[in-house]
């Protein structure tokens, strides 16, 4: 029982990881601008934060420089894409491939760093509680924050103006400047706040999930919290959920080479891309299903005249 | 204050201007970079920009990075120009070295030394196959390529692992994770003795001159790319964007698996952990810089290749980490994209004045 329990909390943290950077990636998506730039933010965020907290010790100033790291970035990416309006996919490629190169580039004298004692978490009375206190109550605050956030998000989106708002910018941006609103500058914001929490995410990797620093460490994540936002068809409560599932994926990779069953490692390691893969071909082979809820103008650029 | 103002028409010489003027301000970010790091910029041009020109062996080198880099590029043009956008050329890449090293294995002492065209044969089928499988899922299940060729690079790295961690490796390789050396006559023939740069060079240019003739002269070359220009007339005039979907795809998988044959076969001699070098995304920047233009892209090539032998260079001779390439190569691609604006609009001075 309490082996399923750490599984579970391990999945918890496995997970927030995806979620906090796939509900990101929502915020611009729904605003209408895909960011495939998401691997290289989380690479420098990670970095960021992590030599953050190397020198300061603070694993708060450590998430600040991550996301600000990752916005930073995003905020480059946005006014290429927005004002520019140079082709989507291709910049945020180039963001990926700046990233992790300078990312390796910066991080390279980082790389034997340790950071200071890492803290254990444990809310009173609730975290000792038999199986329930493992798996539930014993998390870093970043995991409850990313639930937090799916909740906020899902306010915001749908229950509040402001989130009208974002939403009509991405669903038809020519209705949106036509009555006033400043469509560039809606998404360029949309951009910065999905960059700010892809970098988190990166930052939580090198600080909390891992924690230590190598060259390349985000290993695919961002891509994979990119395809999330389609499995989740847009809708912050299946990000969450996709992403614990994905980070169960991850979790059992890992368990099963610890039990030692007879299949080589290396199978296992592939399970979170082969899984990545296997669930996009079946949520996508029904396009009515996605089309319902995809901004209508994702990945289009926005020219007003 | 400056203003973008669009033009009437595509400017024709800021389609040739816009690499020229990306790689000057890479250029100018590099001396700035080299600066604060305390390094003299001279130097670290001369690192960049001559050492790997300098003399016949350099250039051979050059060569050896520039091949699999324009192979790659001239597959990911047909993709790009059709509006398909496979990024996983880099597992495309190694699939192609597992397949060419799994014949190549077969062979000793008694094999025809004709041999390694059968193994360039297999590293085509290897990078096809694995190809197709981003083309069938894009066909059969609608699943967005970008995400599933990048997946496939990572599942091709674990496989490339797992073989030489486990059934391929070398049993006398003192427990390396590596295949046994191929046998000798499974070398690619080199042009020249002592330099390593060999006759893959000669099927690189071979391609870049057929696909010159397919984009610029045929009607199947024609068909390919309206799909990725007017999607619409495309779909009117009768061309299926099935077809150009596996055609951009197997073309784009069989050159990047060449170009993994031709490495393993050729320089490398042997499966490694170190086989994926980066090539499959660096020919993404070769595309765009060399203008998806066949000819374009020998130059973007050769300028990529610098950008790799300079980054090893100004590790062994100015201390500096070996990813300053990535950082360049980042640069570029970015500085490109920018630069690319002038080609539609045109930077005015105007009077501070809000509109919008």
């Amino acid at each position: 029982m309490d082996t399923y329990a750490l599984l579970w909390a391990a999945t918890m943290n496995a997970g927030t990881v995806l979620a906090l950077a796939s509900l990101g990636l929502l915020i611009n998506e729904k605003a209408g601008v895909v960011n495939l730039g998401a691997e290289g933010m989380m690479l420098c965020a990670a970095i960021a934060g992590f030599a953050t907290v190397v020198h300061t010790g603070s694993d708060t100033l450590g998430f600040l420089a991550g996301m600000g790291a990752g916005a930073l970035m995003a905020a480059v990416f946005g006014v290429l894409v927005i004002w520019l309006s140079t082709n989507q996919y291709a910049t945020g490629l180039a963001l990926s491939l700046f990233g992790s190169g300078f990312s390796a580039f910066v991080g390279v004298n980082y790389v034997q760093a340790k950071l200071p004692e890492r803290m254990h978490f444990d809310i009173p009375v609730l975290g000792d509680m038999p199986v329930l206190g493992v798996a539930l109550f014993r998390h870093h605050p970043l995991v409850y924050g990313a639930i937090a956030l799916m909740l906020g998000l899902m306010y915001f989106l749908y229950r509040t103006r402001a989130g009208l708002v974002l939403r009509s910018v991405g669903e038809s941006p020519e209705s949106a400047h036509a009555l006033g609103y400043p469509v560039r500058r809606i998404r360029l914001w949309a951009v910065i706040a999905g960059g700010a929490l892809c970098g988190l995410s990166g930052a939580y990797i090198s600080i909390v999930y891992t924690p230590l620093w190598v060259e390349g460490m985000i290993a695919g994540k961002g891509w994979i919290a990119l395809a999330l936002t389609t499995f989740a068809t847009w809708r912050p409560a299946r990000v969450l959920l996709g992403a614990y599932l994905f980070g169960g994926v991850t979790m059992l990779q890992f368990h099963l080479q610890t039990t030692g069953v007879d299949i080589p490692t290396q199978f296992l390691s592939m399970l979170p891309y082969v899984a990545t893969i296997v669930v996009l071909a079946l949520i996508s082979r029904n396009p009515k299903w996605l089309r319902v809820n995809m901004p209508a103008s994702i990945g289009k650029p926005f020219v007003p005249n | 204050m400056l203003r973008l103002e669009p033009r009437a028409q595509t400017s024709a010489l800021w389609r040739y201007a816009s690499p020229l003027l990306a790689l000057a301000l890479t250029v100018a970010l590099g001396v700035l970079l080299f600066v604060a790091l305390g390094k003299d910029p001279v130097r670290g041009l001369q690192v960049f920009f001559w050492e790997p020109i300098k003399n016949a062996y350099a250039w051979s080198e050059l060569i050896v990075k520039g091949t699999p880099l324009l192979l790659i590029a001239l597959g990911l043009a047909v993709c790009f120009r059709s509006n398909v956008w496979n990024i996983g050329a880099e597992g495309q890449f190694v699939m192609g070295a597992i397949f060419a090293a799994g014949v190549a294995l077969t062979a000793d002492a008694n094999t025809s030394s004709w041999f390694w065209l059968c193994i360039l044969l297999a590293g085509v089928v290897g990078g096809m196959v694995w190809a197709g499988i981003a083309a069938l899922l894009r066909d059969r299940f609608n699943a967005n390529e970008i995400l599933v060729s990048l997946m496939l690079v990572y599942v091709a790295v674990m496989v490339l692992n797992y073989l030489v961690y486990g059934p391929w490796k070398d049993p006398l390789g003192y427990n390396f994770p590596q295949t046994k050396t191929f046998e000798a006559v499974t070398q690619i023939p080199k042009l020249m003795q002592g330099l390593r740069v060999n006759v893959g060079v000669f099927m690189a240019l071979a391609g870049v001159a057929g696909l010159w003739v397919f984009l610029f002269r045929t009607h199947a070359g024609f068909a390919q790319q309206v799909g990725g220009l007017a999607p619409d007339a495309a779909r009117y005039a009768g061309f299926s964007s099935r077809k150009a979907l596996w055609l951009a795809f197997l073309v784009s998988g069989g050159a990047a698996g060449l170009a993994g044959a031709l490495e393993v076969a050729g320089p490398l001699r042997q499966l490694t952990p170190f086989v994926p070098a980066g090539y499959g995304f660096a020919a993404i920047i070769v595309a765009f810089v060399g203008r998806l233009n066949p000819v374009g892209m020998v130059f973007s090539a050769l300028l990529m290749s610098m950008f790799y032998i300079g980054g090893e260079l100004a590790q062994s001779r100015l201390g500096l980490p070996r990813s300053l390439t990535g950082v360049f190569q980042g640069l570029l691609l970015f500085n490109l994209l920018a630069c690319d604006t002038l080609m539609n609009y045109r930077l005015r001075w105007m009077r501070a004045e809000r509109t919008n």
